[in-house]
């Protein structure tokens, strides 16, 4: 086994993490806002429905969640994944597997980032609600001059925790057989009988991990200028 | 003239009638003291007319012109309830300042967001905005806080978060500028720092309606005094009427308590 080669692997399996990493934010947070909204919507069904799956969501595995995924074309659809695949215009069946990792990691996490806006939301006191009101703004103006900026000082630290737990999940995408940098690491120690390729994998999980702690760590400095 | 006229308000909060019939009138400058216990229905009465609750009956009035009257819109729409609002300015106990924005900020925020929907060409637009935050300046030193233009609220005291909140009530230039107990979250050292901006504020003729537990205050600074008991009027006339000379045992019994 030769060092180099391998890091190169690794990058390339670690490329597919980040892939699913950022996609899966990039869908889940709008997704995210958008089940908030639902489950505290004055609107009782709705609200109880989307309670409802925040309830199954968070309850379940999410790799018994990405599995049942790949299991929906040909349940609800009667269509075998190939024929989904090219349905969509996917050529390959990696593609289409990661397809799947990534709607079942974006529903997910759209569930727990929708209860952490509800509590970031509902946290902002009724106060600054009125006091927009009675200025006469609408309900959107007080959404977003007033109420939006405390509510993501508020969730800031709650979305770092995810969004980190949200680096090392990515690792369950192997089980789809999507080759992530614990796939292409696997498959060495499994070629060459070492451990050390899964020992270098953690280290890119660190690295990573470490960069997102900084990030945060500036986002919530630049927020901080106010005390509530 | 009358600015403002109240008739027969009632407000219930499930089975609890908060407000039992109320009914008054408010001239151009005057200022209205709301004195009565917790649980009276005052804070109740300021919510209505700034439409923070929808009352159940009666007709509110502001320069003639009838801005809530129950039986017949029960419903407003959001374009006409913020306009009628307007109406009104309200400042309130727990002062509700922006904390993410400075203090100018707070003041100007509102009226350049009415500003921005109007849609002017872009050089009037530009001097429409200097204007506003100009007066905003304005209103600001006349709280005494020119200071403190860009000091965010938490570095503030109380007394003086509360006078930026009336700076912001004044921006949109209400009508009739409401107070809910505007002293009663202050350290007793803070309070006269308010009340004083409150008492220029009669100087320069604002009408106000003002709910207070300072009655020293209320009676050197109201034109009228009602004191509300269990959502009534139970009694009103000038400060001399009614904290000299109250008729109602009821008044007579909350006075004494406040002298002891």
């Amino acid at each position: 086994m030769e060092f180099w080669p391998l890091i190169y692997e690794l990058c390339e399996g670690f490329s597919l993490t980040l892939k699913l990493f950022a996609l899966t934010l990039v869908f889940s947070i709008p997704l995210g806002f958008i089940c908030s909204f639902a489950a505290m919507s004055p609107f009782k069904p709705l609200s109880w429905l989307m309670n409802g799956i925040i309830w199954i969501v968070r309850g379940t595995p999410l790799l018994l969640q990405c599995i049942i995924v790949t299991f929906i074309p040909s349940t609800l659809l009667d269509m075998p994944n190939k024929d989904f695949a090219a349905m969509l215009h996917i050529d390959t069946m990696a593609d289409l597997q990661f397809l799947f990792v990534l709607i079942a990691f974006s529903l997910n996490y759209a569930c727990y980032f929708a209860v952490i806006f509800e509590g970031g939301i509902k946290n902002v006191s009724v106060g600054q609600h009125e006091a927009g009101q009675v200025l006469g703004m609408t309900k959107g103006q007080i959404f977003r001059h007033v109420i939006l900026m405390q509510v993501v000082r508020k969730i800031t630290a709650p979305m770092s925790n995810e969004i980190i737990t949200l680096v090392k999940d990515t690792a369950l995408a192997r089980a789809l057989s999507v080759v992530e940098i614990i796939a292409v690491a696997y498959q060495n120690v499994n070629k060459f009988a070492v451990l050390s390729p899964l020992i270098y994998a953690s280290v890119f999980y660190l690295a990573f991990s470490g960069i997102l702690t900084i990030v945060f760590h500036l986002v919530e400095k630049k927020l901080s200028y106010y005390t509530v | 003239m009358n600015v403002l006229e109240v008739k027969n308000l009632t407000k219930s909060f499930g089975d609890h009638q908060v407000i039992k019939g109320v009914s008054f009138t408010l001239k151009q400058g005057e200022v209205l003291v709301l004195i009565g216990s917790s649980g009276s229905g005052k804070t109740t009465l300021l919510r209505c007319l700034n439409f923070l609750e929808t009352p159940d009956g009666g007709i509110v009035n502001v320069l003639g012109e009838d801005v809530f009257n129950a039986a017949l819109h029960r419903k407003l729409t959001e374009k006409m309830l913020r306009d009628r609002r307007l109406h009104f300015g309200l400042v309130f106990q727990s002062f509700n300042l922006f904390p993410q924005h400075n203090v100018l900020k707070n003041v100007t925020l509102a009226p350049l967001l009415r500003l921005k929907e109007k849609k002017l060409p872009k050089a009037e637009m530009k001097k429409a905005q200097e204007e506003i935050i100009e007066n905003g300046k304005q209103l600001i030193s006349m709280v005494g806080l020119s200071d403190k233009l860009d000091a965010y609220p938490c570095t503030l005291s109380g007394g003086q978060q509360q006078r930026v909140a009336i700076a912001r009530a004044l921006a949109l230039n209400p009508d009739i500028l409401c107070f809910d107990e505007p002293t009663s979250a202050l350290d007793p050292e803070l309070t006269g720092e308010v009340l004083r901006v409150i008492r220029s504020l009669k100087d320069q003729g604002r009408t106000m309606i003002v709910v207070t537990h300072e009655m020293e205050f209320a009676k050197n600074v109201a034109d009228h005094v009602i004191y509300m008991a269990d959502g009534v009027i139970e009694e009103e006339g000038t400060p001399a009427d009614v904290f000299d000379n109250p008729q109602s045992e009821r008044t007579k019994a909350f006075l004494a308590a406040g002298k002891k």
